[in-house]
């Protein structure tokens, strides 16, 4: 009996200290680590700006950046909401490709205006899908703004996976917008596919 | 003698049938995240009269603007114009009883139009006082009326019923109306257009990117409007800001392409 008891005893305390060691070296690092990476992103975004290459050039850049720091499938599938549910695996693996190359273009063409911004990471809370990651963008004559990068670790890597500048949502947004091309398609994914990659500038 | 239109009047009159429907509300149980646009026949009527105007009017006017005059100045009336609003937001957020932001849009106003030379200049800013930003819509907001439905109004751009009824209200609310030094009529609306014109010169590759180079650029205008608003009235408050968050892990699963991570060894030769 008393033996059961200290076993018992022992294995929640074995149990517990074990789950503290666990949880609580993963949380500080997912945090942390949460931060780091849009210190990274941005970090690697500037250099691209600095280096002066011409715009088709800092587009190719960004899109290597993109699919290193996002989670561009999940990104993809949401920003094609309902229209997602009857497309094929190889629909989605084709458009998630003409997506990467679509946001690159167009969000890489905007960095222009960034030149001289500064970007200061300001803090990091828990959400329910991983982390927010508040920053302040500050560019010449104008002040400041909120760049919000949501990360999380579901794809097996610390990735972001959303984006708000001033509360307007990346992903929201994108998804109003293609699915105003596919309805200009008539809802033919396939034709918006082709004509996604055929914009591509590369 | 003849009193000759003003500007406000104008405005005014294009006002009245928004204002008009303004008992509309929203469906009880809307999902927060969606758009309440029962006027979207007109609406677009509207938008594409203000892409018509943007076109051939103020993105030429503006775009001639910023090349012209030089960068510093353009950021002087700027300043200027953001100067002119502030007795107004003072006004406002004592509405909203926030007695300290009121004060700090007072001392702004002191400070910038004394040692900032009318205005002209942002030493406020430098003095790291704190940053205001209101207006009669956001006091609205505040005291329980809520978005209404979304319209867009000519020559203005997007807007609710609620802010339309704000921007009306702030036309007439600023007190530097009604003091006798008063330099110009209506200088705060003139002023507001030049600024304007400013962010419109300024960041012209990414309005017309909205605007032009959209699907659907009603539709974006849209969502841009309302999420950046709904951003800035929910600033102070951070759950009604989590609440923002869509989920896109739960919505599909962490494997959008039914598994691009289930199977990491995936022979690709396979295929």
């Amino acid at each position: 009996m008393p033996n059961n008891n200290l076993n018992r005893r022992g294995f929640i305390a074995t149990g517990l200290a074990g789950a503290m060691l666990t949880a609580l070296p993963a949380f500080a690092q997912t945090e942390a680590s949460a931060k780091a990476l849009v210190v990274s992103v941005v970090d690697d975004i500037n250099r691209v700006i600095a280096s002066g290459k011409s715009e088709k050039a800092m587009i190719r850049d960004f899109e290597k950046i993109f699919v290193q720091y996002a989670d561009v499938p999940i990104m993809a599938r949401y920003v094609l909401g309902a229209d997602g549910r009857s497309a094929s695996p190889s629909q989605i693996k084709q458009f998630t490709s003409a997506f990467q190359g679509y946001i690159s273009n167009k969000y890489g063409r905007r960095f222009r205006e960034f030149i001289g911004g500064q970007v200061t990471v300001r803090n990091a809370r828990k959400i329910k899908a991983g982390y927010e990651v508040r920053t302040s963008v500050k560019l010449q004559g104008s002040s400041p703004f909120e760049v919000t990068f949501l990360v999380s670790d579901k794809s097996g890597r610390d990735k972001f996976f959303n984006m708000f500048i001033e509360g307007v949502n990346m992903l929201l947004t994108e998804r109003t917008e293609i699915g105003a091309m596919l309805d200009a398609r008539g809802g033919d994914l396939n034709r918006l596919i082709k004509d996604m990659k055929k914009n591509r500038v590369s | 003698m003849l009193s000759r239109p003003r500007l406000k009047h104008l405005i005014v009159l294009s006002l009245m049938t928004v204002l008009g429907a303004c008992a509309t509300r929203p469906p009880e149980g809307a999902p927060p995240g969606e758009v309440f646009d029962p006027y979207e026949n007109t609406n677009r009527g509207i938008h594409k009269f203000n892409l018509g105007v943007d076109r051939f009017l103020f993105r030429p006017a503006s775009k001639g603007y910023v090349k012209i005059v030089p960068d510093p100045m353009v950021t002087s009336f700027n300043h200027f114009a953001e100067n002119l609003t502030m007795p107004g937001q003072a006004l406002d957020y004592l509405l909203q009883g926030n007695v300290k932001q009121s004060g700090n849009a007072l001392l702004r106003f002191v400070v910038n139009t004394t040692v900032g030379g009318l205005g002209l200049s942002d030493p406020a800013d430098e003095l790291n006082l704190p940053p205001v930003d209101t207006d009669f819509g956001e006091t609205l907001h505040v005291w329980g009326v809520g978005e209404g439905a979304y319209v867009e109004l000519p020559f203005y751009g997007p807007s609710t019923q609620r802010d339309a009824i704000g921007v009306v209200v702030n036309l007439f609310s600023n007190p530097i109306n009604f003091t006798p030094v008063r330099p110009v009529d209506n200088i705060g609306v003139y002023a507001e257009v030049v600024r304007r014109m400013g962010d419109r010169g300024r960041f012209s590759d990414t309005v017309d990117s909205i605007l032009y180079e959209s699907a659907d650029s009603y539709a974006q205008a849209q969502t841009i409007f309302i999420q950046n608003r709904r951003f800035e009235l929910a600033r102070d408050d951070e759950d009604a800001y989590l609440g923002l968050y869509d989920d896109p892990y739960a919505d599909i699963g962490t494997d959008p392409v039914r598994d691009p991570y289930l199977d990491p060894y995936e022979d690709p030769y396979a295929e």
